[in-house]
Formats: structure tokens, sequence, C-alpha cells
């Protein structure tokens, strides 16, 4: 078991690796130069040389001699060491693990994300605990009753809920909510430590939007699961040897069904965890996901390099927790 | 995200294929009938499936005769109709509805929203399909490649995979379209929205090669001599149409939103060309004034997307053996 750990661990560090490097490649070698826009209007050569020396794009971005000397060669070094930026006369100590300096606000990148991940977390747990109750418990109740009029509804609003554009909930949420009927103030983030209550009533409609998508997609597939699940074999002989019904479902069904929703629900925390993009922005919520829209506007490199490389590493570290946790939910995976 | 297709026990196919590999074929006492022939006999019953069906031919056939069909020059501004003491707001009720604008007109600008609305399907779908299309065709390619040759190359193509469905999609696809702005903004979209769409059909396609390649009529061809071309073609992708077929439809909807939403963040299509996210996003300023425009696309990307779904459930269902509704 120790050994999968390990070996599972190697690779999430080599895919972050790659996702960097693609992401370098992507955003550092294109030929659009960020020191344009610092640079501004009345712009000469030696101010530009002076902007690209600050930001550290004069060197080349891979292939340097030595190799510590190049754009990646400096960000993987800061990455593990830390690094000094050179910004107007004096110089700024960014520590490890050092995502670089933001080219629009010259402050590091990683405090300022930091500083917006108990938004997006806030978010993300709220909604992933409303859709895992409403969509798991319905998709169940739903494959137990089916054919029902509960099947049918509950089939036909998860059907609606896959097929709603998330900001348009949010849109049409916002409108009735907010707006006509005046039950809720228009959302702002209130940290949870100062005021709890207040800080879930101005999330609930994010919750609710989001946990309206995930539920949907949930009920339906633990549905298919269970009905796949509750037609096996095994479901029939423990029938037969004269099992309560109850049990036969608690103890047989419900294992085998919910086993794959806990890989795929890993996967969507995971992604979630690295910015609900379109939520955060109907909302307004200063998030990872409007850190990186926000970044995208103003070309802001070592920002969304950032952003893509913590939500990166949340979806890989949620896919390794997934894995591990299966050999305990699943008694047919074994890693040893 | 749904249940992995399962082909076991389609015995029909096995037995059109045997035959191909040149034995001979029995001569058939009772008349069988293909996979195909069951799957439309059950989706001819499914109701829901056909509607769906019928909503997608019909936006194919509006897309297609958006210049006919629209009642208006979607670029045609008519700021005579708006109110300029309120900001450009439509004059008239639910924002501007009239007989020569069946859906009201957008406020600023005053173009005719219905007509917007046909040529953002045009949009949609342009985008939508042929990023399907990329998908279908690369995972479907790796996905055999993967799952038949197994060993080195499979486990390459899966590690690609992983990467892949490691990246966070959407604020990659934001920042790569808002870097590379000088890109045909159609020929990006669809490239950005099917590259990152074809794992999750490699993964599919993949397991389902595994467990085909295993059978007797595979074992059966390759005893007989044929190559690993033969046995891909003509043995293992006739089994492989139908999964294929069913995530594409699926797929087609994701895509459909994916579009939607890149356009609503601003980095999608771009004015004064219609599409339904980026009428949504406009129309957000609105949405207290004339909700009207805010409904108008909305609705349509829900029905557009709903009739999709209910499509592919529908061919989920009719081509997978072992699911009885």
């Amino acid at each position: 078991m120790l050994r999968y750990i390990i070996r599972r661990s190697i690779g999430v560090v080599a895919i972050l690796i790659v996702i960097s490097i693609i992401t370098f490649a992507i955003f550092f070698a294109y030929p659009s130069n960020p020191a344009l826009n610092a640079c501004g209007k009345g712009c000469n050569p030696d101010r530009l040389a002076a902007i690209e020396k600050k930001l550290g794009i004069d060197k080349p971005v891979f292939f340097a001699w030595p190799p510590s000397d190049s754009q990646y060669g400096k960000f993987v070094a800061g990455l593990f060491v830390g690094r000094d930026f050179e910004g107007g006369g004096s110089t700024e100590r960014c520590s490890a693990p050092c995502l670089g300096f933001s080219f629009a606000t010259d402050q590091p990148v990683r405090p300022a994300l930091m500083a917006r991940l108990p938004v997006t977390f806030s978010i993300a747990i709220g909604a992933a605990v409303m859709w895992l109750v409403f969509g798991v418990s319905a998709g169940i109740l739903s494959a137990l009753k089916k054919g029902t009029v509960f099947d049918r509804t509950a089939m036909g609003i998860a059907l609606g809920g896959v097929s709603l554009p998330s900001y348009f909930t949010a849109l049409i949420a916002l409108y009735l909510v907010c707006y006509r009927l005046r039950w809720l103030d228009y959302p702002t983030y209130v940290n949870f430590s100062d005021d709890p209550l207040n800080w879930a009533k101005n999330l609930l409609l994010p919750w609710i939007t989001l946990a309206f998508l995930f539920a949907a997609l949930y009920a339906r597939l633990t549905r298919a699961n269970m009905l796949e699940t509750m037609g096996e074999d095994y479901i029939r002989t423990a029938r037969a040897k004269g099992l309560p019904e109850s049990r036969v479902i608690a103890k047989h069904g419900l294992r085998a069904a919910l086993t794959p929703i806990v890989t795929i629900f890993g996967l969507d925390l995971g992604g979630l965890l690295g910015g609900a993009i379109l939520t955060e922005s109907v909302y307004g919520l200063p998030g990872l996901g409007t850190a990186a829209l926000q970044a995208i506007t103003k070309s802001d490199q070592p920002t969304i390099l950032g952003v893509t490389l913590i939500a990166a590493f949340f979806i890989v570290m949620a896919n390794l927790i997934v894995d591990v946790l299966y050999a305990f939910v699943d008694p047919k995976v074994s890693y040893s | 995200m749904t249940a992995p297709l399962d082909l076991d026990g389609a015995g029909s196919t096995t037995a059109a294929s045997t035959s191909d590999t040149g034995l001979p074929a029995a001569t058939k006492a009772v008349e069988g009938r293909s996979l195909g022939q069951i799957a439309w006999m059950r989706l001819k019953r499914d109701r829901v499936a056909i509607a769906g069906g019928i909503f997608v031919t019909l936006l194919i056939l509006v897309a297609l005769a958006a210049p006919i069909l629209a009642p208006d020059n979607p670029y045609a501004l008519h700021t005579n109709l708006l109110d300029t003491n309120l900001g450009g707001l439509p004059k008239g009720t639910a924002g501007g509805v009239s007989s020569d604008h069946l859906l009201g007109i957008e406020p600023t600008l005053g173009r005719d929203i219905l007509s917007r609305i046909l040529y953002g399907a045009r949009v949609s779908l342009i985008i939508a399909i042929p990023a399907t299309v990329v998908s279908v065709v690369v995972g479907g390619i790796a996905g055999v490649t993967a799952g038949y040759f197994g060993g080195k190359i499979d486990s390459a193509i899966s590690r690609v995979m992983d990467v892949l469905l490691a990246f966070p999609v959407l604020i990659f696809s934001i920042a790569l379209i808002a870097v590379a702005d000088s890109v045909n903004r159609l020929m990006l979209l669809v490239f950005v929205i099917g590259f990152f769409g074809w794992p999750y059909i490699g993964r599919i396609i993949r397991g389902q090669t595994l467990s085909l390649r295993e059978r007797e009529f595979v074992d059966a061809a390759r005893s007989l001599g044929a190559s690993n071309g033969h046995i891909i073609f003509k043995q293992l992708l006739p089994n492989l149409f139908a999964p294929l077929l069913v995530y594409a439809t699926l797929i087609i909807p994701t895509n459909i939103l994916q579009e939607a939403a890149l356009s609503y963040l601003g980095v999608g299509v771009q004015l004064p060309t219609a599409s339904w996210g980026q009428m949504l996003s406009s129309a957000v300023p609105w949405s207290t004034a004339d909700p009207m425009y805010m409904i108008v696309p909305g609705v349509a990307l829900f029905l557009t997307v709903l009739a999709f779904n209910l499509l592919g459930d529908g061919l989920r269902d009719a081509l997978d053996p072992r699911s009885s509704r």
C-alpha cells in the first residue's frame, strides 16, 4: 500500500511538471510581450528593456546555460528554494514554494492566490455536501422505485438540471431571489470565522446553483449504477438466502453501486477546488476562478500559471486520494 | 459521467464478422435482426428520444436555413425603437416584442433577437459538431490503439490522457484563446473544445477494445492470419460503432455548453457574430430592466442541450442490449 502511494505520488509530480511545461511553453513563449502593456504610452527601448528585465522575460524560456538561467529554470528553482526579485532598486524575497511575481500587481502570486482559496473552498465544499445528499439519495430512491411518479419526476428534473447552463441558473436565481422576491441580498463573501451564519446565507445561491447541476448528474448516475447492481446474480442470491430487502439493498446493493460515484466525486470536487469560474464570475465572488479571469484580461501570465497549477494539483490529488480510498471501499481492489 | 456501454451479447455483429473472415456462413433458418435494426425498433418506441431527435433535426434545418428564416438582418440596428430616456431600453412590453420582432429587440442597439437566436444556432452547431468530430476521431484512434496493442503503447497513450484529464480545462481554454488572439476564432474554438474532449472518448473506447480483443471472433480472425489492420477495421470497429455514436451524441451538448460558456466569459465567438452565450453575457447588465433579453438565449440553449441529451439517452438505451427500461 505504501509503495503504491509513493509510486502514485511520483506520478502526481510528473503530471504537474508536464502541465507546468506546457503552460509555460504556451504562455511565455508566445510572441506577445507583456512588457509592452506595462510600458504604456511613451515607451522607449531602454524602458522596455528595463521592464523585461524586471519581469524576467529577457531570458530564454527553456534553453539556457546553466539551465537555472532560463525562465522555466528560475520558476522551478523558485518552487523549491524560493527566489529574489529586483524591482525598482529594492530586492524582494519570494519564499519557496514561489510561484513568481504577478505582472499586473508586482506582488508574489502565491499569497494573492492563497487569500482567495477560502472563497473557492467554501463554494466547492458547501455545494459538494448538497449535491451528494440530494443527488445520491434521489438516485437511489429513483432506482428502488423505478417507473413510479417519484422516479419520473426526479429523473425529469435531473435531465433539466444537466441541460441548464449553470450561469443561466445563476442569473435566473439572482433575478428571482435577490431582485424580484428580495429574499436574499446579492451575495458577497463573508469569512466563515467572522460570521458563520452570514457566510452560509451569502453562499446559499452559489451552492444551490452548483449543487443543482451536479446533483442532477449524480442522480442519473446513481440510478443507473443502482439498477445495474440490483440486477446482478449475487443480489438474487442474497435475497434467496432470506436476507431482508433492506439489508440486501444496504449491504450488497449500495456498496457496489456507489463505488464508481466516489471516483467521479473526487474528480469533480478536485476540479471545483481549482476555481468555479462560471459560478464565481456570475455571483462576483473573489475566488480562484475570478482571479484567473482577471489575470487573463491583464495578460498576467504568472497568475494564470499559478491558478492552472493549483487547479491541476487539486485534480490529481483528488484522483490519488480516491484511488487509495478505493482499496478500503471496494473489496475487489487491492494494491499490495 | 455515464455508465459505459457494454455490448456483450451483441451476437448478430459477431456472426456477421465471422463470415467476413471467410468462414462458411451457416444458412440462416431464422431471419436474424441486425443490431442496427433492433436499436431502431427500440428507439422508435422511445417517444421522448424521438421528440429530442425531431428537435435536433429541426435545429439543424433552422441553422442551415437561418438566412431564409430570419425575419430580419441580425446586424441591423433599430435605434428608433429604443427609449433613449431609459438608457436605450426597448420601447413597448417584454423587451420590445412586436409583430416585426417576435422575441423583442436588444437594448442599446435594437437588433432583432429572434434573428440573432437563429444565427446563433448556426454558430453553436458549427463549433460543437466539428469539435465532436475531432474528439471522436482522436479519441477513437487513441483508444483503439491503446487497447489493441497494449503494453508500452497503452501506457504512453494512457499517461497522455491522464495529463489531459488533470488539466483545468476551462481556465486553460480561456487563457489559450486569450493568448492566441490572432488565430481564426472559430477554428480555435473547435480545436480547443475538441482537443480537451478526446480523452473521455479515448478511455471508453480503450476499455471496450480491451474486452473485445479477447473475444473469440478476434482470436478466430487472428488464427486465420488476419493482419492487425483487418482486425482493427473489420472486426473491432463495427463493434465500437455503437459506443462511438452514443458518446458523440452525448458530447455534442457538452460542447455546445462549452462554447456558450467561453462566449459568455468573453473569449468565445466575437461580436458582431451572434452566439447564445455571448447574448447571455451582454444581457447581464440588463437582467433587471429587461429580463426577456436574458431569458430568450438561455432558453434556446437549454432546449437545444436538452434535446441532444434526450436523443443521446435514447440511443444509449436502444443500443445497449442489456438495458430494459
